[in-house]
């Protein structure tokens, strides 16, 4: 992670890093370090999984490497016709195997998975990087260890799950319809199919447009596993697949990840049949550094909280608060360290900034860009030159900006960074929680009870102190206000996928 | 010559104050053969939104208060409640209750608040965690309130207005509860109890009038985190639904009774909490 590579050039003499403002070298380049794809194997076409069967689709859609613009794939599109043939032989598999089986021998098919997810981690991490354009080094060393621990914590539970709420006996619900985005494609696919499963529901699960290719892969791994037929059904396709899977009768839960405009779409939809949701949606996460920080920690925790993942991030620190005095300092050191980052190629070991995920959020990205410059704040990008072929932002950080500035208010999902300052730690409360989102929160200080006021005070339901963009299986996950309803992960989160 | 006695006025409960109705509208109570009981208020959409600004403002600060501050208050208003239990028998007796049920009711409903008072402390260490992240941080999850809750409390009267009101103070949120139309009596006689029992100003608003007018505006507010809706109209439940889509608003629909004691309700109306702390030096 972007943590580690800054503790790269640490040994340096203080006086030179006086001088320098920041103890890292800069104006270097990296010769490529290209992570190989020989393992990867990827068809020419994919159908839809449905029932332990390959299933052909009503239509098919091209996915591509929007680092290349180069097709890599075709997959089928499910209409209602598929999604229905998959909800109900998830109906099926609930009523004639898993709600049947005992816990213990459920939690043994999740422990297989985890384990074969850790045999086959670096042909998915590269797959990741190809479909979706993350770098390489977060794939491999960010989402796929998370998946594989995120089944293997989730299979102890699956025996164990009196205990977790006392005084209640809780219960499956049946069939859970998933529908998940194209950030973390499989790592989304992890959190919502991993305890779904322990909990004794069997799924449907429709992964991003433009991200299909590591949920196929998956499915394999379930064959591989001898998971039942049906347990897990997998369906392809744009929105119109998702709303004919969260419109479906059949289906007894809904857990969404995705923007809080389709998360509003779903809470509607599902207005009538009162049906249980969990939603996972947007944020504007504020990332506050007090004057008392350890400054060149908390510049790394600003370039990780809002370039990891190319800042496609529900929970990125995408709103930076600076307490006035050091507000310069950091500023001038965040400039310099964007500079060294390595923009391009995600399948190089190098890389920190993959590309885009897409055209259509290149588009998204540029627009509110230019919405910041045009509301009057003032914008900068580092001198990195980007690949020709292929989506690519450069890192950019607003300064000067207004709480109703477009580029404070709205989540822009990109590597874009808008800066304010505040004096009094009121004041920084305030401003974080002058938002309708609510998802997560930094705090960068030295002093132990500022933390805690501070992090009791802001209205989010995952907050980083001194750290950021940690993410772990049994920790649990989700937002306040219109960042969405419910958690992911954990003790509490099991509560998504049970009637208690 | 007898004395005269006195009737009361009643009126609305918003920010800790007994305000008429913004509107100057009533409606008429009357007993089971058909004497007059009451002019109620009729609250207006206006009445909510005030009652909602208090409630914002009051919420602040009630959630800060201490765990044990909090139980001690939820304990007040049993106290009062019992103190004044015979008036609450008459007030159910006017409202159709027998005196033996209407005695039942009061008592419980005392009860509750005891229990309720109880999980002050108890609920968040329940429904709290640390969790054993694998890399070096020390990580947990605690139970914060959601904030500014509206309920339509169940038609059933005290004990139901009762069970709907102390789980959601007791975790530390402001709340707006529209009271049975039904049977608002006891509701506004409640509200003096909260008002002589340290409870905050704000910390509880109380709405006389009818769900079909207010609900709309109840699901739709986009300063209100959550909704409790104790019905059993489907239609209204969907409405609420699809109108509290508009602001996530976390709606609970249960059935129109009093709700059984349980902290599953206080949770209702909890958000989860992670935060990540490096260890080191």
């Amino acid at each position: 992670m972007a943590a580690e590579r800054a503790g790269s050039g640490g040994g340096r003499s203080r006086k030179v890093a006086k001088k320098r403002d920041h103890d890292f070298v800069t104006g270097t380049s990296y010769a490529p370090a290209p992570e190989s794809s020989a393992q990867v194997k990827i068809a020419k076409s994919y159908d839809l999984f449905i029932g332990g069967k390959w299933v052909k689709g009503s239509k098919r859609m091209k996915t591509i490497n929007p680092a290349t613009e180069k097709v890599l794939s075709e997959v089928a599109v499910a209409g209602p016709k598929e999604v229905d043939l998959a909800v109900k032989a998830a109906r099926k598999a609930y009523n004639n195997v898993w709600k049947k089986m005992p816990g213990r021998e459920r939690g043994k098919y999740l422990f297989r998975v985890a384990r074969l997810l850790q045999e086959r981690a670096r042909e998915f991490a590269v797959l990741e990087s190809m479909d979706g354009g993350k770098p390489i080094r977060e794939s491999r060393d960010v989402d796929l260890p998370l998946v594989a621990a995120h089944f293997f914590y989730h299979a102890g539970w699956a025996d164990k799950l009196d205990y977790a709420f006392p005084g209640r006996k809780p219960q499956s619900l049946g069939v859970a319809g998933q529908v998940i985005p194209w950030n973390f494609p499989l790592l989304m696919a992890a959190w919502k199919l991993a305890p779904a499963l322990a909990c004794g529901n069997t799924v449907v699960l429709k992964p991003a447009e433009t991200t299909p290719l590591t949920a196929l892969l998956l499915a394999q791994v379930f064959e591989e596993a001898g998971l039942p037929d049906g347990v897990v059904n997998i369906v392809t396709g744009a929105g119109a697949t998702g709303q004919a899977l969260v419109e479906h009768p059949g289906v007894d839960k809904i857990a969404f990840t995705g923007s809080t405009g389709v998360g509003k779409m779903i809470q509607r939809a599902l207005a009538k049949s009162g049906k249980k949701h969990t939603l996972e949606l947007g944020g504007k996460a504020a990332h506050l550094i007090f004057d008392d920080a350890p400054i060149n920690q908390a510049v790394e925790g600003i370039v990780n909280g809002i370039f990891f993942n190319q800042g496609h991030v529900c929970c990125a620190g995408s709103r930076l608060l600076v307490q006035e005095g050091v507000a310069d300092l950091v500023i001038r050191k965040l400039k310099r360290r964007m500079e060294t980052l390595v923009v391009g190629d995600p399948l190089d070991k190098n890389t920190d900034v993959g590309a885009i995920n897409s055209k259509e959020q290149l588009g998204r990205i540029k627009g509110l860009v230019a919405a910041g410059e045009k509301e009057g704040a003032c914008s900068w990008q580092s001198g990195q030159r980007l690949p020709g072929k292929g989506y690519w932002f450069k890192p950019t950080i607003f300064t000067d900006c207004a709480q109703s500035h477009r580029v404070v208010q709205e989540e822009i999902f990109g590597p874009v960074l808008a800066i304010q300052t505040f004096r009094t730690p009121e004041e920084g409360i305030e401003k974080a929680n002058n938002t309708p989102y609510g998802l997560s929160g930094g705090v960068w200080t030295d002093k132990g009870s500022k933390i805690f006021k501070v992090t009791s005070a802001m209205r989010a339901g995952v907050l980083w102190a001194n750290t950021y963009n940690k993410f772990d299986p049994t920790s649990p996950f989700g937002g306040y206000k219109e960042s969405g309803v419910g958690r992911e992960g954990g003790l509490h989160g099991l509560a998504a996928y049970l009637e208690i | 010559m007898s004395r005269l006695s006195i009737n009361k006025t009643y009126k609305l409960y918003i920010g800790g104050k007994f305000p008429r109705t913004e509107s100057g509208r009533y409606y008429e109570l009357t007993g089971k053969k058909g004497e007059f009981l009451a002019n109620v208020s009729q609250g207006s959409k206006k009445d909510f939104r005030n009652a909602v600004v208090a409630a914002r403002k009051a919420q602040g600060g009630w959630a800060k208060s201490s765990a044990y501050l909090k139980g001690q208050i939820l304990y007040r208003v049993a106290e009062m409640l019992e103190g004044r239990s015979d008036q609450f028998v008459e007030e159910l007796r006017m409202e159709g209750r027998t005196a033996a049920a209407a005695r039942k009711e009061v008592e419980t409903s005392i009860d509750l608040f005891v229990h309720y008072a109880g999980w002050s402390d108890k609920y968040p260490a329940l429904f709290s965690s640390v969790n054993p992240v694998a890399s070096s941080h020390f990580n947990f999850s605690n139970p914060e309130p959601t904030g500014v809750v509206a309920a339509v409390a169940p038609m059933s009267g005290l004990l139901g207005l009762c069970s709907v009101v102390a789980p959601i103070m007791v975790g530390g949120n402001a709340s707006v509860v529209l009271a049975s139309s039904e049977r608002p009596l006891t509701a506004i006689t409640f509200a003096e109890v909260l008002n002589s029992s340290d409870v905050p100003g704000g910390v509880v608003n109380l709405v006389t009038g009818f769900a079909d007018e207010l609900l709309p505006v109840m699901s739709s507010h986009m300063d209100v985190n959550a909704l409790l809706l104790c019905s059993d109209d489907a239609k209204a439940a969907a409405g609420a639904r699809e109108q509290g889509a508009e602001n996530v608003k976390r709606v609970v629909v249960k059935p129109d009774a009093p709700l059984e004691e349980s902290p599953y309700h206080v949770m209702d109306f909890q958000e989860i909490k992670t935060t990540w702390h490096p260890v080191g030096v």
